[in-house]
This record gives C-alpha cells, sequence and structure tokens, in this order.
C-alpha cells in the first residue's frame, strides 16, 4: 500500500510543527539513506525562479530526494503534485525498477514544501520527460549504495553481486542475500548524485513499460482520498467571498448589518475583500447572500458577439517563430492559393473540484492545504500576502480534483491566507462554482490566418502561418513545406486589457488552436485539390515518427481511401506536442435537423518514446480525447463585458456519458526515443479531428471553435 | 428550526439535532465528518454530492436534511461492508475508472442505484443512466466498463 504521508498526518500536527533545517529533516528521515539529486526540469527552466536554497540550510545541488529506510521501504520526495494524471503510479514504477523492488515498497511524499524540495510545478507534461530520468539515476545510486554495504555484509566483492526483490544477493548463490532493510538498519547515509550508475538496459525491465493498476484507486473509491476541502482543524471557519459583478467592476459600498446578525457570523471587510465566514459552510453561504454591496460597474466593451472584431483591434507584437525560403518563392510555385482564418473561443478548465485551500497562521507561521499545481507558488504568495519569509509558511498538497493548468494560479490561497490573519482562526476558502467560472483563467481566444500553397502536383509550397492570442506552442509545421514562416503575436496569458478576464494555460496550451487551424488547413486544401486526406497529408510530411502514427491509426481505423467529402463522416487529425506525436480518426454523425454532432468512434495512435506504464498512458489519452470533445464541440464562455455569463453546468455544458464514443487509444512502441510526455498530447487534435469530420459528412467547413448545433446549422443553409 | 432527526446513516441509527433546512451534503461533510461525499456544483448539475437515500441516488446538495427523517442514508464511507468492498467499488479499481477521483464517490453510488433498478444494463442504458454524473478528467469509457463489470460480477460471472 502507498502512503502519502502529508495526507495521513493528523492535520493539527502538522499545523503545529514547525519547518524543517537540515538536522531536523534528517532526524524526520530517520536511519537509511538517502540520495539527493537534481529534477533535469530545473535546467534551464527553473534556473531562473530557484529561490535562494541556504534558508532551509539544505544542500543546493538537488531539488529531490530518494530515502531508503531501515524498513526497507523507499521514499520518493518530490514537490510535484497528483491530480489524476497518474505519475503516482507511473514514478514509482521508475523506482522499483532501477531498486529491484517489489511496487508496493515504495511510497510518495508529493507537494509538500516543508518536506519536499522546491519545485516549478507540475504542468506541461513535464515530470515523466524531465524528472523520470533524475529519479532513475537517484534510484541507481542507491542501489549501488546498497550492493557497497553489502559487500561488507555478505563478504563477497561487488562484481559478484546483484539486486533482486529488495535485497542484494549473490549472483551465484541467490540464497545468500541480505535484505534493504538489514543493509540500512542504524545507518544514516547521505549521498549526492554526481555521475550516476548506468541505469538497467530496457530489455531486462520488470515494472517499467508493463502496465500498474492506479496506486491511488482504493482511497479514491472509498471517499477516504483526501482533497484540500476535506482536511478539518478545531476552531475552523469557512469563508464565502462577495464576488463582483463583473472583471473591472469596484465595490462602492456594502452594508453587512443583516449578515452580522445570524448567528456565529463573522464578516469582514479589508479593502477589496469581503466576506462572509461562519464554521459551517452553508450558513456562511446565507451571510454573503446578506450582504447588501453595491458596485461602479464599467461599460462592456465586447461581448461574446463582437470578440473578434475586438480582438482584432490590437497589434501585439509578432515573434517568428519558424522560418525557412523564401514566401514569396513558395507563392510563385504555388499552382493554387489558400487563404483562411481560424476561430476559437475562451474555454473554462471546469475542474469538478473548485479551486479550495486551508490555511491556518500561528505564532507568525502558515500552514496551508492547497488545491494547487503550485505548492512552492503559493508558499511564495502566502509568506507575501501575510509579511513573513517563506521558510515559514508550509503548503501541504493533498490529492488534487484535477488541474489542467487552471489551478497553476493560487488566488484562493491568498485569500484564505489574509482572511485566516484577519480572523486568527484557521480558513477554508471553497469556491462556488460561480466563483470558479469567475475568477477562472480560460484557454484565451484565439485568431489563426494561414496562407498556403500547392504545386501541380499536390505539394505544399507555401505556408505563411500567423497566430494571435493562443501562444506560439505547436504552431510551427511539420509538413514539409520549402517555403514557410510561422509568426506569433501574444502568448496565453495575454497582455493586460487584451482579454476582459483572466486567461492562462488549459491542458496543451496553444495547441489545441494551432492544431485545429492547422490541421483544418491542410484538410480544406486536400478536399480542394480532390486528393484523399490521409494520402495528402502522407506526401507531404517526411517524419518517420508522424507516418508510422498515422499507419497505425489508419489499419485500426479502417480508413479506405476516398476524396472528400466522401459523406462518411470521417475525419482525422494529427500533430506534435513537445516531442509526443499522435494522430487520430474519428467518424460522426450529423443530425442535421438540430445541428448535432454525435461522435461514434476514434482511433487515436501515440508514439510517447518510451512507454513506462502503458495503462496509465492510455487513460491519459483516452481521457484526454474525451475531454476535447467539449471544447470542440459545446465550449465556449460568454460574457459581456468583464460579466462571465455562463456560471454553472447548465449553460456551460462539459462532455457526459451519453457523447461518449467508442475509443481506441494505441501506443506505439519508439523505445528508442526517452520517455516524453502524455498528459495533453491527444487533446490537441480534437478541433480538427471533429472538424474535418464534419466537413467530410456534410461539405461544409466551420472555421471557429467549438462546432455548436447553431454553428453547424447556420453553415449547412449556406450549401 | 431546529429539529431531532432520526435516520439511519451508513447503516447504523443515527440522530441529529440540526436545522431542518439545512442540505444534506452540508451536514454530512462537516456536522458528520463524512468528507467522501463531494461538491462540485451545488446546483444538482454534477452529480459529485450522490448518496444513496433507501437506495436510491439523490443529489444530497438538493436535499433539506429534514427530509432524510426515517430513511436509510448511505455514503461512500458505508459502501463496503464488514470491511468487504463492494463490487462497484471492486470493479472500478480494476478497471482503472477514475483520475483525480473527485466524482468518483457520485459516480459509484449512482452506479449502485441504477444497478438496483437494472441490474443487467447494456451499455447503452449505463450511459443514459449516468448522463447525468460529470467527469471532467475522462475516464467515462473505463466507467461504463466497470458497471457492466460489476454488473456480471454480482451475478456471479467474470467482471
Amino acid at each position: 500500500m502507498i502512503t502519502l504521508l502529508p495526507h495521513e498526518m493528523d492535520p493539527e500536527e502538522a499545523a503545529s510543527s514547525p519547518s524543517f533545517d537540515r538536522r531536523q529533516f534528517l532526524q524526520f528521515l530517520g536511519c537509511g539513506i538517502v540520495v539527493y539529486f537534481l529534477d533535469l526540469d530545473w535546467i534551464p527552466a527553473q534556473e531562473a525562479r530557484r529561490p535562494s536554497r541556504d534558508e532551509q540550510g539544505l544542500p543546493s545541488d538537488f531539488n529531490a530526494f530518494l530515502h531508503v529506510g531501515e524498513d526497507g521501504r523507499v521514499t520518493c520526495f518530490t514537490g510535484k503534485i497528483e491530480m489524476g494524471q497518474g505519475i503516482i503510479t507511473s514514478l514509482t514504477q521508475m523506482i522499483a525498477e532501477e531498486l529491484d523492488l517489489d511496487d508496493g515498497h515504495v511510497d510518495m511524499l508529493m507537494g509538500d514544501t516543508d518536506r519536499c524540495p522546491w519545485d516549478m510545478g507540475t504542468f506541461g507534461s513535464r515530470t515523466t520527460k524531465y524528472f523520470g530520468p533524475a529519479l532513475r539515476q537517484a534510484a541507481a545510486e542507491a542501489r549501488a549504495v546498497l550492493i557497497e554495504l553489502a559487500v561488507e555484509h555478505l563478504k563477497v566483492p561487488k562484481e559478484q553481486l546483484t539486486t533482486k526483490a529488495g535485497a542484494v544477493q549473490e549472483i551465484n548463490h541467490p540464497e545468500h542475500r541480505v535484505s534493504y532493510a538489514a543493509l540500512t538498519k542504524g545507518k544514516q547515509i547521505e549521498r549526492h548524485l554526481g555521475q550516476a550508475p548506468a541505469l538497467k538496459p530496457a530489455k531486462t525491465y520488470t515494472h517499467c513499460g508493463k502496465p500498474l493498476r492506479r496506486r491511488d484507486g482504493l482511497e479514491k473509491v472509498t471517499g477516504k482520498a483526501q482533497y484540500a476541502g476535506d482536511i478539518r482543524l478545531p476552531g475552523m471557519l469557512y469563508a464565502k467571498i462577495l464576488r463582483l459583478p463583473a472583471h473591472g467592476a469596484k465595490l462602492t459600498g456594502v452594508d453587512i448589518s443583516a449578515a452580522e446578525k445570524i448567528d456565529g457570523m463573522k464578516v469582514v471587510r479589508d479593502g477589496d475583500l469581503v466576506a462572509a465566514l461562519h464554521p459551517l459552510p452553508d450558513i456562511a453561504e446565507r451571510g454573503l447572500a446578506a450582504l447588501k454591496a453595491q458596485f461602479e460597474q464599467p461599460v462592456a466593451k465586447v461581448d461574446d458577439n463582437t470578440l473578434f472584431q475586438y480582438l482584432s483591434g490590437f497589434n501585439p507584437e509578432g515573434e517568428t517563430i519558424a522560418q525557412s525560403g523564401n514566401l514569396e518563392k513558395g507563392k510563385e510555385l504555388a499552382a493554387s492559393l489558400f487563404e483562411e482564418t481560424y476561430h476559437t473561443r475562451y474555454v473554462a478548465h471546469a475542474t469538478i473540484e473548485t479551486h479550495t485551500a486551508l490555511v491556518q497562521v500561528q505564532g507568525g507561521k502558515a500552514t496551508v492545504w492547497a488545491s494547487t499545481q503550485r505548492p512552492f507558488g503559493a508558499r511564495d504568495e502566502v509568506a507575501q500576502v501575510l509579511g513573513i519569509t517563506a521558510k515559514d509558511v508550509r503548503v501541504i498538497t493533498p490529492f488534487v480534483g484535477a488541474g489542467f493548468g487552471g489551478k497553476s494560479r493560487n488566488l484562493q490561497v491568498v485569500q484564505a491566507a489574509r482572511l485566516a490573519k484577519l480572523t486568527g482562526r484557521p480558513v477554508q476558502v471553497s469556491w462556488s462554482r460561480e466563483d470558479e467560472f469567475f475568477h477562472d483563467t480560460f484557454m484565451p481566444a484565439a485568431i489563426v490566418k494561414i496562407q498556403s500553397g500547392l504545386t501541380a502536383s499536390q505539394q505544399m509550397s507555401l505556408w505563411d502561418y500567423h497566430v494571435y492570442y493562443a501562444g506560439d506552442r505547436g504552431s510551427a509545421t511539420f509538413y514539409d513545406v520549402p517555403h514557410h514562416r510561422t509568426t506569433s503575436y501574444g502568448g496565453w496569458s495575454g497582455a493586460p486589457g487584451t482579454h476582459p478576464f483572466g486567461t492562462g494555460a488549459w491542458r496543451a496550451p496553444a495547441c489545441n488552436t494551432n492544431t485545429f487551424a492547422r490541421e483544418s488547413h491542410v484538410d480544406l486544401m486536400a478536399a480542394k485539390v480532390g486528393a484523399d486526406p490521409l494520402a495528402f497529408r502522407l506526401a507531404n510530411l517526411k517524419d518517420p515518427r508522424m507516418q508510422r502514427v498515422l499507419e497505425t491509426v489508419k489499419g485500426r481505423f479502417g480508413w479506405v481511401s476516398a476524396n472528400s467529402p466522401s459523406r462518411r463522416g470521417q475525419g482525422m487529425a494529427c500533430g506534435i506536442y513537445l516531442g509526443t506525436y499522435i494522430a487520430a480518426m474519428a467518424e460522426i454523425e450529423v443530425d442535421q435537423k438540430s445541428g448535432k454532432i454525435a461522435v461514434k468512434r476514434i482511433v487515436c495512435a501515440q508514439d510517447m518514446g518510451e512507454i513506462i506504464n502503458p495503462e496509465g498512458a492510455r487513460q491519459q489519452m483516452e481521457g484526454a480525447l474525451m475531454m476535447g470533445l467539449g471544447y470542440a464541440l459545446t465550449e465556449e464562455i460568454h460574457f459581456k463585458g468583464g460579466d462571465v455569463l455562463d456560471r454553472n453546468f447548465d449553460s456551460y455544458q462539459i462532455p457526459r456519458f451519453s457523447w461518449l464514443p467508442k475509443i481506441d487509444a494505441l501506443l506505439v512502441d519508439n523505445p528508442e526515443v526517452p520517455a516524453q510526455g502524455g498528459g495533453e498530447p491527444a487533446i490537441t487534435l480534437m478541433g480538427g479531428l471533429i472538424a474535418n469530420a464534419l466537413s467530410d459528412a456534410t461539405g461544409a467547413r466551420l472555421f471557429e471553435l467549438p462546432l455548436s448545433p447553431a454553428r453547424v446549422l447556420k453553415v449547412l443553409s449556406t450549401l | 428550526m431546529i429539529e431531532l432527526i432520526d435516520f439511519h446513516l451508513n447503516h447504523k441509527p443515527t440522530q441529529l439535532r440540526v436545522e431542518s433546512s439545512r442540505r444534506l451534503l452540508w451536514v454530512l461533510r462537516t456536522d458528520l465528518n463524512l468528507t467522501g461525499t463531494k461538491c462540485g456544483c451545488e446546483a444538482g448539475l454534477c452529480g459529485a454530492c450522490t448518496v444513496l437515500i433507501d437506495d436510491q441516488a439523490a443529489r444530497s446538495c438538493q436535499v433539506p436534511v429534514g427530509e432524510i427523517k426515517n430513511k436509510q442514508v448511505v455514503t461512500i464511507e458505508g459502501l463496503a461492508r464488514n470491511g468487504q468492498l463492494h463490487p462497484l467499488q471492486e470493479s472500478f479499481i480494476e478497471h482503472d475508472a477514475l483520475q483525480c477521483g473527485f466524482c468518483t464517490p457520485g459516480m459509484i453510488l449512482q452506479a449502485y442505484s441504477l444497478l438496483q433498478s437494472n441490474p443487467h444494463p447494456t451499455e447503452k442504458e449505463i450511459r443514459q443512466g449516468m448522463k447525468d454524473n460529470l467527469c471532467r478528467c475522462g475516464p467515462h469509457q473505463r466507467i461504463v466498463a466497470a458497471i457492466a463489470g460489476a454488473a456480471r460480477g454480482m451475478k456471479g460471472e467474470k467482471r
């Protein structure tokens, strides 16, 4: 069984235990071997934000630990968090592999800023790719130390020793063995990972590459798994915070008298922060409802009808992302030219767990339980707002009820910290669904303009690609075009004043927009010249990894070559996301009366390099495809100025069981390439995939997401 | 109005002295510290707060606690009996039919209720019966398989 130490720790005990210094940390670990190592993700991305490490008196040349305890159990300490993506399982497999250990003897201690070294955050499909290799090296180092200890213990030279099932044994006399527990008993050994011993060759793997069931399953099916909102402290108050009617509005006055009359209600006003607090969350809500506030609201400059006209009024600076050849030459070579504009809209993260935090401030120190993808970011923000040092703040991250980039923002943690300080009581802030929609950092609305050209022999000669506001990730084309240029204007966080509310990273940021635009446009060219979309793609790309994922999908899907529109309702899309290759084909049905699209089946193939947990990888693919149905078909934020009109799951429709297509998630074996990320890639295909299937079904193409019934009906009426 | 409410909670007789208009969800999560029941929308739209009332799935965010008088309430904490997981719980684990896990308790109790009224559902009936329980991570296909597997298991067939 897994033990998630921060979760299991009694909250009261955790709140009263101070930050560790080095001596206390070793005391906490107890006897055994500790290997300090450096997460490769640190370089170079984390380097810029690296805080001073000596504040805790800990060594500065590592950012993770691996500990072999004298009970023979191995614990990994990492600032990464588990939000459903399954790293609690895949990281376990890596440790078990290098240490020849049963996976049941591996524990993960995650996202506790006092127990785990600094980490930038959990996002961007980076854990397996960057953290994984470093973790494996640390495990290999621990194994080397264990073998050294065994040399003395077994009186056998190390060349004659090997490891198996949590013990070191003689190669030729396996019965002559000593367990890790016996080797570490009473010893305290510290190692810094320098030149790591060689990792195991893939052909000898007994854990990696084999499916392993989720390690968090039992806790999650029994209700025992704790999330930030499940932590209880004596005397705690639940806060409900007054929300502005719109972003940009100002609070001009508030009458708290009615709220204060409610038994046990505390009302706090601190500048812009007004909250009703009560020992019961539902009664706190009554307090909030009883507040009589006046606001000044600016005139709305934009709504969802005028959005793209409004966005066209900004002229963010362009950055050239990729370039080759000469665009004029490409134009000259073209027998046909294509010019189109693609639009995508604001999309919410809409995790079922809303942003939640519990903060206790006591004796100049703060303890925080937060649903966050950035525990160390939360720590620094709490320190700042409370005016204390970061080492006096401890952030504990229980299970996170999904993130998708939305929980990189820690506003709820800051709110709870302010209220905890003001009331002198532990305070939980758990956003209502309405708060969640209002404060969300949406996937930005974006515009993509593409001009392209094809030669008489259907070869791409020109690709001039301009993406506004989405971000540049995945914008450069992988098709084989001699004359191309990709320019990105404004990133996903948006320059201040561009968007009427917050925008930010949304699962596979930028890449959903860029893949929709590119794959729609490629399909459009194929259709215009009467080519089969698969043959057209294969004829215009040289990358063998892309060819392979396309061929894999073709085989399972049973793609029969046909010119589009074939009226079969079949479409495809492919892409590369940070080193992972993906392709998919789908079959849809369009209800001509209602404009509703029903996706019947999806086949998706993914080449993510070496695969650690094939079951985990497939889960991520299936989940990404299912989630992606939302931004492809229904999800868009309606708004008027800074007023977010969608408040709950009635007007904002996310995918549900009745939408479920038959999903086939295929993994393309490619152990030559180191393990890449798998949490995001598949979702990037969904917009282009369904738009292309719609075009194939009806002959009508939509250049804007989502492919809502209203838009489908409108485009069908133009046929 | 403060009332004395007698009911069965997770198979045990329970008595509460509470304001009867308060929603069952919050009484469970705070007064009774049963935090397995989650809050996702507070509007009966997502199903994260699903519990069983007399073996029927109910949205506890919509149920005034006064309405559970003399009824049997089962939360996710009470589904396993005598240390034995319910076949649905086992099947969710076996199928990896969850990711972040936040909607999972509601999913399992909704599925329980579905199997009560239809012990042998087709996949289509499962999709229909589960359609108002929302999940953002997307393991829907695995959840359908897990429910179908549990239904077979409860008949004594292979999951």
